[in-house]
């Protein structure tokens, strides 16, 4: 399999963390089925930590992998830590991604701060907005 | 872990007759037909030979076969061809399909740039193009209607005979991109009333890179290639030789055995076709009848086709999918589109198309593997999980 890295294939074969979460303090959902990727990230968060994460994806081998690469990256991280992850990082963690598929990945980095702006909304937290940018309604994955 | 090929549609292995008859040419017999000598009029014999052939199986003349790098370059001949016959006449549009390979589609928008209208006709629901649509689309100014014979995605066969009839009534010149019907399908330009035709030698068995063009005695071709008189002046560049003699060689075999393997692989496609569809929210894409004896598509709600690929892949199983994400683009299969796929669902089709080596077991084990793998595929996925518990409808029944 040439197409894929052997940490990526790891990653979409065994993927960490994979399932929901009955009892999550935050879920966040991103991405767009007739785009043709979807992620969804439950969270635990205990004294300011990610004590447990999950995820769901509707997507490729890219956007599965990711999904699964950034839930190990940001469990047991405090929210600060969680926040700063970027998809660079966790691209750079899959040991990298083909060119036309870096758009599939975009959708982990956005479903950590989707579901931890819900957890700062379910809270009662004030938050910076502008560090949440609101995906553009009706425009598709974008490419990178 | 047994490899079963299911990805016929993409290309086929070469046949060992059409191995056989090519090693000469590319070993001892490897002179230049343009040649004087000997040794180039053997060449130069061979492709006489297969140029015989390729016509006996078309029901065409000799003269009528243009050979080409491939079924691409013919389709872009094919319509070039017609429309530079058309802007000389002041007619400039052009009828298709918006089911067309892009070989054709990628074409006609250059056309359009240069000032050519087109209609892409919509197919129905099963991918059939009805003949009265294109009688209803020709117009004063038609010089070309371009149908595909059967189509690479879904597998329906297209009523050619009857667009063929309509076209011929009607004065206009009739282009079907046959690539995926030749030694599959009985085709034959005279009856089926085909002006213009490609079709791609990798796709019966025979070498990539090879393909030919049938033109009707009369109809004139422009030259995509300019350079030496080869091919009657209508494809400059040394013939691949080699090619060219496997691609005969692999075409007479296909239709020498073409009942006989249809014959084999229409049970075996029904048998996938029953298995799969016993996965819930699935929908078999293209005709149940009017399709090809190789071609199996479904869509499965609620999943994407390349994870699908890739864990069919670890089964030993090669498919395809019409999902964006295989395409590299952001928009899944136009073919799924175009037969009224929401892209929600057309991101998770899958492509199964089988070969003379397929066995009922395969078949079995195929049934068996999809069904698994869209299983855990739905067990992850959001979309799946939210119309479970009701809060997202269900597209397919
Ligand atoms: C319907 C159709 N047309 C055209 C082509 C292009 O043929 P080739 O690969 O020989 O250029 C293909 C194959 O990919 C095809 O399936
Ligand atoms: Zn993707």
């Amino acid at each position: 399999m040439a197409l894929y890295s052997d940490t990526v294939m790891d990653h979409f074969l065994h993927p960490r963390n994979v399932g929901s979460l009955s009892d999550a303090d935050a879920v966040g959902e991103v991405g767009n089925a007739r785009c043709g990727d979807i992620m969804k990230m439950y969270l635990k968060i205990e004294d300011g930590v990610i004590a447990d994460v999950r995820f769901e994806t509707f997507g490729c081998g890219s956007a599965i992998a990711s999904s699964s690469m950034a839930t190990e990256m940001i469990k047991g991280k405090s929210i600060e830590e969680a926040l700063a992850v970027t998809n660079k990082e966790v691209v750079e963690a899959l040991g990298g991604l083909p060119a036309h598929k870096l758009h599939c990945s975009v959708l982990a980095e956005e479903a950590i701060r989707s579901a931890i702006r819900d957890y700062f909304e379910r809270n009662g937290i004030p938050y910076d907005k502008s560090r949440f940018p609101e995906a553009e309604e009706g425009s598709c994955c974008r490419m990178v | 872990m047994k490899r079963i090929y299911a990805d016929n549609a993409a290309t086929t292995r070469m046949s060992r007759r059409a191995i056989d008859a090519m090693l000469p040419y590319l070993d001892t017999a490897y002179a230049n037909p343009s040649s004087l000598h000997s040794a180039g009029q053997e060449a130069a014999e061979a492709l006489r030979r297969a140029r015989e052939e390729v016509a006996a199986c078309l029901g065409a003349e000799p003269k009528e076969i243009v050979f080409t790098s491939g079924g691409s370059e013919a389709d872009n001949q094919a319509i070039l061809s017609a429309a530079a016959l058309g802007e000389r006449k002041g007619k400039r549009h052009i009828v298709s399909t918006a089911i067309e390979h892009h070989a054709v589609l990628h074409t006609l928008k250059k056309l359009e740039k240069q000032g050519f209208s087109v209609t892409l006709l919509p197919p129905r629901e099963n991918g059939v193009i009805p003949p009265e649509e294109v009688e209803r689309a020709i117009r004063e100014d038609t010089c070309l209607v371009s149908v595909m014979y059967a189509n690479n995605e879904i597998g329906t066969v297209e009523p050619i005979r009857e667009i063929g009839a309509v076209c011929r009534a009607r004065g206009v010149l009739f282009h079907s991109d046959a690539v995926q019907a030749v030694g599959h399908l009985p085709v034959n330009v005279k009856e089926d009333g085909i002006d213009l035709l490609a079709l791609s030698a990798h796709k019966f068995h025979g070498p990539k890179g090879a393909g030919v063009l049938y033109a009707r005695a009369g109809v004139p071709l422009v030259s995509l290639i300019e350079g030496g008189a080869q091919e009657r002046g209508k494809r400059a560049g040394t013939e691949n030789i080699p090619a060219i003699v496997g691609m005969a060689a692999a075409l007479r075999e296909a239709c020498e055995k073409r009942e006989e393997v249809n014959a084999r692989l229409l049970p075996l496609r029904d048998r996938l076709i029953e298995g799969l569809s016993r996965i819930p929210r699935s929908a078999l894409n293209g005709d149940r009848t009017a399709r090809l004896p190789s071609n199996v598509n479904f869509c499965f709600e609620g999943i994407e086709g390349e994870s699908l690929l890739l864990l069919l892949d670890q089964k030993g199983i090669c498919a395809s999918s019409g999902s964006a994400c295989t395409s590299g683009s952001l928009d899944p299969s136009h073919v799924l589109l175009a037969i009224g796929r929401p892209h929600e669902v057309a991101h998770g089709s899958l492509r199964l198309s089988i070969g003379e080596d397929f066995t009922e077991e395969d078949a079995d084990y195929v049934i068996a593997a999809v069904s698994e793998t869209v299983a855990y595929l739905r067990g992850i996925s959001p979309v799946w999980q939210e119309c479970l518990a009701g809060k997202r409808p269900f597209i397919l029944p």
